[in-house]
């Protein structure tokens, strides 16, 4: 028995105190829950997607509720790297917690840029690698579905930073695991999936999409079942670790996923509902390893019995 | 701005379809200032996911109390609270309304169950003006004893003539600044639906005074996060010459000369 199991993972070169962040587009960019949550006791903060210059996003409405879900087309408004590095990196930096920057773009070139520009300011610890996000009508969302663009992506983030880089999988794919092997392959130092899942909802009255983008992506606790299984999938086709994101509530949730081969976890749309949830998690994370003598959060991993 | 879990006092009905629900709420209750709002986790097990945003109808020491009508998914979940149950609130939040102008005479709007919104500001104002209550029947037209007993005029408007005028709250107001009303140079503290706000921010404009609307939007997370509750302002420096504000953050109260209405508002 273990009184203090330890709690540390590695993605790549970056060393998390614990393994549970918060998901991109679900936190801002830090300021937002810094009133409610300890940002120290964040494995690590992942902020909303950046891209090259400001984005003012899609129309609204632009998030409807559905049965134990949240279907969002918020269409990654944000400030340019420009804008984050000057008006929340400062933020951040004064915080004892890693950051890593979701990035995106509307061509190849693009995401070498961000890249470039992310890799040579201080503050920034590693990449997510938008290649999914449901609500972009450019190249961004083929990026993710289709394997040749996927590595074009990976292959150019990788040339342009020295940073962990982190390719986020789509879940509509026919199969995971060549999305998470080719990520492998392009030298990334782990995936991260699922992220939402297309979907749309119609009001029947009116006969109109509850979105102003007419479809989105589904999050929430309606998708975590289908990410427990991806997760499986892609964590037992690659040797670099797999952080594992979708519908989690509390450590119950994210424990399925460390036992199906997750490295680490994300807390997504249950910060909008309890804020607290991430760091509730570790603490439930830090309880299921003692009741069941693990010395590590490591020794958790990939214990599935199947 | 904190997350509390709070325990229900009182659940009683403030007829119809009405609800006033009383919280004690110590750690919110007192930091609640005229015109913020809760998010309020809605009781399980609900597949609702989302907290559900309310105005604070009363904040008396550690006691908060909510109006609200039981309509849909989220709010049926609610009816059910009884008075020892628990309950989650986030806040308060929201920037709430200004102080009043010195030389002005404060005017009060309010549509559907927005009066619930506006009661602490009638509290705090130093002025007591004349308050207008539109609804569609006698029924909607809530809180009148205690606006009155605040000292406030209330001049109450129905669309079925059940109580008061029959006709638009709007159409009260027009008659009242036309006798006269215009000279004693008014600034509108408004709360309704967004036809309502749009109307009474386009007296305000052309009239030349102030208008604070406070302004209800489909809402996420209640703190900026989710850039669900968005709305367009005029902004001359952006390209366009509008931006978007967060209605949890910056809002809910908006001076009615800075935002941008869409067509169908």
């Amino acid at each position: 028995m273990t009184a203090t199991p330890d709690l540390a993972v590695r993605i790549g070169s970056l060393t998390l105190r614990n393994p549970v962040m918060v998901a991109s587009g679900t936190f801002g960019y830090g300021p937002e829950y810094a009133d409610l949550v300890d940002l120290a006791s964040l494995g690590a903060i992942v902020v909303k997607g950046i891209r090259a210059e400001p984005t003012t996003g899609n129309p609204t409405p632009r998030t409807v509720e559905t049965a134990s879900g949240l279907i969002n087309a918020i269409g990654l408004p944000g400030p340019g790297v420009d804008g984050f590095v000057r008006d929340y990196l400062p933020f951040l930096r004064r915080h004892d917690v890693p950051v890593i920057v979701n990035i995106w773009g509307r061509t190849v070139e693009e995401y070498g840029d961000v890249a470039r520009r992310l890799g040579a300011v201080d503050g920034v610890h590693a990449l997510e690698i938008n290649v999914s996000c449901p609500n972009i009508k450019e190249g961004s969302k083929a990026f993710g579905t289709n394997l040749e663009s996927f590595r074009r992506v990976v292959d150019l983030v990788r040339a342009s930073t020295r940073l962990p880089v982190i390719p986020k999988l789509a879940p509509n794919v026919a199969d995971i695991a060549s999305f998470a092997r080719a990520a492998e392959e392009c030298g990334s130092d782990a995936v991260s999936l699922i992220n939402s899942i297309p979907a749309m909802a119609v009001d029947i009255e009116t006969r109109r999409p509850k979105l102003g983008n007419i479809t989105g992506g589904l999050s929430g606790p309606a998708i975590h079942p289908v990410a427990v299984k991806l997760v499986w999938e892609a964590a037992r086709a690659v040797k670099i670790p797999v952080i594992a994101m979708g519908g989690i509530r509390d450590a119950a949730d994210a424990i399925e996923f460390i036992i199906v081969g997750a490295t680490a976890v994300a807390v997504g749309t249950a910060n909008f509902v309890e804020p607290g949830t991430a760091p509730a998690v570790v603490e439930g994370i830090r309880s299921h390893l003692v009741r069941h003598g693990l010395p590590s959060v490591a020794a958790l991993r990939g214990t599935v019995v199947a | 701005m904190k997350v509390e879990t709070t325990t229900v006092l009182a659940h009683a009905t403030y007829g119809g379809d009405y609800r006033c629900l009383e919280l004690e709420a110590p750690g919110i209750a007192p930091e609640v200032r005229p015109g913020q709002f809760v998010h309020i986790r809605l009781p399980a097990p609900a597949d609702a996911i989302l907290r559900r945003p309310f105005s604070v109808f009363r904040a008396d020491g550690d006691r908060l109390q909510i109006l609200y009508k039981a309509v849909g998914r989220g709010t049926a979940a609610m009816r059910h609270l009884q008075p020892g149950d628990g309950l989650s609130i986030l806040g308060p939040l929201g920037n709430g309304f200004p102080a009043a102008a010195a030389d002005a005479l404060p005017v009060l709007v309010a549509g559907g169950y927005g009066m619930a919104a506006l009661y602490l500001q009638a509290r705090t104002l130093p002025r007591r003006g004349i308050a207008f209550f539109g609804g569609a029947k006698a029924g909607d037209i809530l809180c009148v004893p205690e606006f009155e007993a605040l000292g406030w005029e209330v001049r109450a408007t129905t669309q079925d003539g059940s109580r008061g005028e029959r006709g638009l709250v709007t159409d009260a107001l027009d008659a009242w600044l036309s006798g006269g009303g215009r000279d004693l140079r008014p600034e509108f503290f408004a709360c309704g639906p967004n036809g309502m706000l749009r109307a009474v921010g386009g007296r305000a404009e052309a009239g030349g005074w102030t208008a604070w609307l406070s302004m209800d939007r489909h809402m996420g997370c209640g703190v900026g996060a989710c850039l669900t509750c968005v709305q367009k302002i005029r902004d001359p420096d952006a390209p366009g010459g509008w931006s978007w504000v967060r209605i949890c953050r910056e809002g809910p109260v908006m001076e009615c000369r800075t935002v941008v209405w869409e067509g169908d508002e």
